[in-house]
């Protein structure tokens, strides 16, 4: 059945909290109103008060209350409003969720998710990938779908794992993708990537509202006689480093995309692993593509200059293909 | 009102949290102990007697200078000193520092849950809210209770933690200790109000401040508190009046506090005045008191030495534990009993 990449996470969020008693969700507005991109909409009049928990702002104690909910038992689901505002609860959730299992045993099967990214003029704290700022976090595991399949499949794998899942929905599918989402019970697995498309020239190695942008990119480059193989990650830590190397080593060219700025960025990490790990198969160095080094602007032509697209894809894969 | 077994399980307690704390400064010396060693000594009856209010299924996340309610829980003294030795014995492996640790039985067990601290101040309250609230949601009537100090009431997740604890009127108990100094800070630098229970006031909860050196006064403020949470009506911050009588750490002399403070707090010693009111209203005779406390230098030792025994961690076990299917270790400890309990 057709849905929406948000519609897809709803299904998900319901289907697990039927499945599953200890499954519930806390967050900011996601009770009587729905969640500010009304992705949790139904799900309290449905499941209760007590199983859709609207709080003060106050994104520490979410997340926190969440920690202590799983201990004694329960596996919360704790939203963040815009995902830039997890920077507010990044203590308690690097150090305190991540850390617990390695520092005394005792895992925390903790789901953190929200809308990240820009192409909605949402300006500098409201448009984040945050992505690069959690992964150097032993412990926790990042995940960000790009379409309605895996954002159902990945969330109930998250809501059914043992440690802390970051999960990031890029708001600009919210309602732009629709694709088919079984309505039977699903999971799609953490840590496996997708090949969106096959090719043979080069490897670009995207994940979230990239993905789309690359797809787009390599029909015109196919037009052009370059066959580009499209990798979407799904889950960024921890990487399925196996799907990478083996596209690497067909293809012996590689470009990363991603929607965070460049430096820092877990491009560096791909590249990195590229680098040490499949050397020999490069016939040119490893190309990133990715936003600028500034805050994410508001207006509309500032933003496009910031994000990346198509367009600089094709121009870089173009320069790739031709090293 | 509690009988005379219990009136000699708190003296128990606090006389062996104050014997480990003595042997743990002779292996400090000795350089055996890894990192840094923090003193309660001055509040090891406020920890004591507070985590005795608890039921035998609650939750207690105490922070460094609560030993008193890790022994308490029942946590034997031989992985205390374990986890301050960094022995790969200890309750997490040599993984974490002094009382960085937990013990999660779960329901039915009929052992408490201890939550470790974190070196986050203030983040074990909304921890500890969240606890209560996942257990309300399955049905338990669990009270949990947790600790912040003077310096630690500045941060924002108490504020958050306790405000939301508030607002969803969660079985929580937080205890607020005024030991006078956060570090080198001194409470009137840490915030602008009369006394640090008044920090309740904002999230509409009820709060009381008690002398920390009073023993039963704190059991008593804690109980009523315990029973208030277990009845649904909410938390309650209860501030205690105490003194940090070391430095922040041992390598800290304390310079900075005012010897005459200092004069002054020793003559309210908790251990000595609950030792002067057991013989005063004859619960016990000196030479009772004597013998626990024989007991329990006796014990402090003999575990002590069990701990030293220990190896340390293996280094080819460094990578493990970080993901679900790669336990090393689960948060499970062995509980003992005080010698009272079955009298």
């Amino acid at each position: 059945m057709q849905a929406t990449y948000l519609e897809a996470i709803r299904q998900g969020l319901a289907e697990e909290m039927a499945r599953d008693p200890r499954v519930f969700i806390i967050g900011e507005d996601v009770g009587a109103f729905g969640g500010a991109f009304k992705v949790t909409e139904g799900l309290m009049e449905r499941f209760g008060r007590d199983r859709v928990i609207d709080t003060p702002i106050s994104e520490t104690a979410i997340i926190g209350a969440a920690i202590g909910a799983a201990y004694a038992g329960m596996r919360p689901v704790a939203e963040m409003q815009f995902i830039d505002f997890l920077a507010c609860g990044f203590n308690i959730f690097t150090n305190f969720a991540a850390r617990s299992r390695y520092r005394w045993g005792a895992g925390v099967p903790l789901v953190v998710r929200g809308p990240c990214g820009g192409g909605v003029g949402g300006g500098p704290f409201h448009s984040a990938n945050p992505e690069a700022s959690y992964l150097n976090t032993p412990g926790l595991k990042i995940v960000e779908p790009s379409t309605a399949h895996d954002a159902k499949g990945l969330l109930k794998a998250a809501i059914r794992d043992d440690d802390p899942v970051l999960f990031l929905e890029h708001k600009f599918l919210y309602r732009r993708i629709k694709d088919d989402v079984p309505g039977d019970d699903y999971i799609v697995p953490i840590g496996k990537a997708a090949i969106r498309r096959a090719g043979t020239h080069l490897s670009i190695v995207t994940f979230g509202a990239m993905v789309h942008a690359a797809l787009e990119a390599a029909e015109q480059l196919a037009s052009a006689g370059i066959e580009a193989e499209v990798i979407d990650l799904r889950t960024l830590a921890p990487l399925d480093k196996e799907t990478v190397l083996a596209s690497i080593a067909k293809t012996s060219r590689a470009l990363i995309l991603h929607e965070a700025p460049r430096t820092g960025g877990i491009g560096g990490e791909i590249a990195a692993t590229i680098a040490e790990e499949a050397f020999e198969y490069l016939d040119a160095p490893v190309t990133r593509v990715a936003s600028l080094d500034t805050t994410v602007p508001y207006s509309p032509p500032l933003e496009a200059a910031f994000l990346p697209d198509a367009a600089r894809v094709v121009a870089a894969a173009r320069r790739l293909a031709e090293y | 009102m509690l009988s005379r077994p219990q009136l000699l399980d708190l003296y128990y307690y606090i006389r062996l949290t104050r014997d480990i704390e003595e042997r743990l400064v002779l292996l400090y010396r000795q350089s055996k102990v890894v990192g840094g060693l923090y003193r309660s000594l001055g509040q090891e009856g406020e920890s004591v007697a507070s985590a005795y209010a608890l039921g035998p299924e609650d939750a207690v996340a105490p922070l460094i200078r609560n030993l008193g309610s890790i022994v308490t829980v029942g946590v034997r003294p031989r992985d205390i000193f374990a986890q301050y030795m960094a022995r790969g014995t200890s309750p997490t492996r040599g993984r974490d520092l002094n009382v960085h640790f937990s013990h999660m039985p779960g329901p039915g067990s009929g052992e408490r849950t201890l939550i470790g601290p974190i070196s986050m101040l203030g983040d074990l309250i909304p921890v500890m809210a969240g606890f209560g609230l996942g257990a309300r949601m399955q049905g338990r009537q669990v009270v949990t209770m947790t600790y912040i100090g003077d310096g630690g009431t500045s941060t924002g997740a108490f504020h958050e933690g306790l405000n939301f604890a508030a607002v969803q009127k969660l079985p929580l108990v937080l205890i607020a200790e005024d030991n006078k100094f956060a570090y080198s800070t001194p409470i009137s630098e840490q915030m602008a109000i009369a006394s640090i229970d008044r920090r309740a006031e904002a999230y509409g909860i009820p709060h009381e401040m008690i002398d920390g050196t009073d023993v039963l006064a704190v059991y008593d403020s804690a109980r009523r508190a315990v029973d208030r949470a277990r009845a649904g009506e909410g938390p309650t911050l209860i501030g205690v009046d105490v003194m940090r009588m070391k430095g922040h750490a041992e390598h800290d002399d304390g310079r900075y506090v005012p010897r005459a403070l200092l004069d002054q707090w020793r003559e309210r010693d908790p251990l000595a005045r609950y030792r002067g009111w057991l013989l005063s209203e004859g619960v016990a005779s000196g030479a009772e008191i004597d013998d626990i406390d024989g007991m329990t230098h006796g014990y402090a030792e003999e575990e002590a030495q069990l701990a030293e025994a220990a190896p340390m961690p293996d280094p080819a076990d460094a990578a493990r534990g970080v993901w679900a299917g790669d336990e090393l270790f689960v948060p499970r400890l062995e509980i003992v009993k005080s010698p009272f309990a079955d009298a």
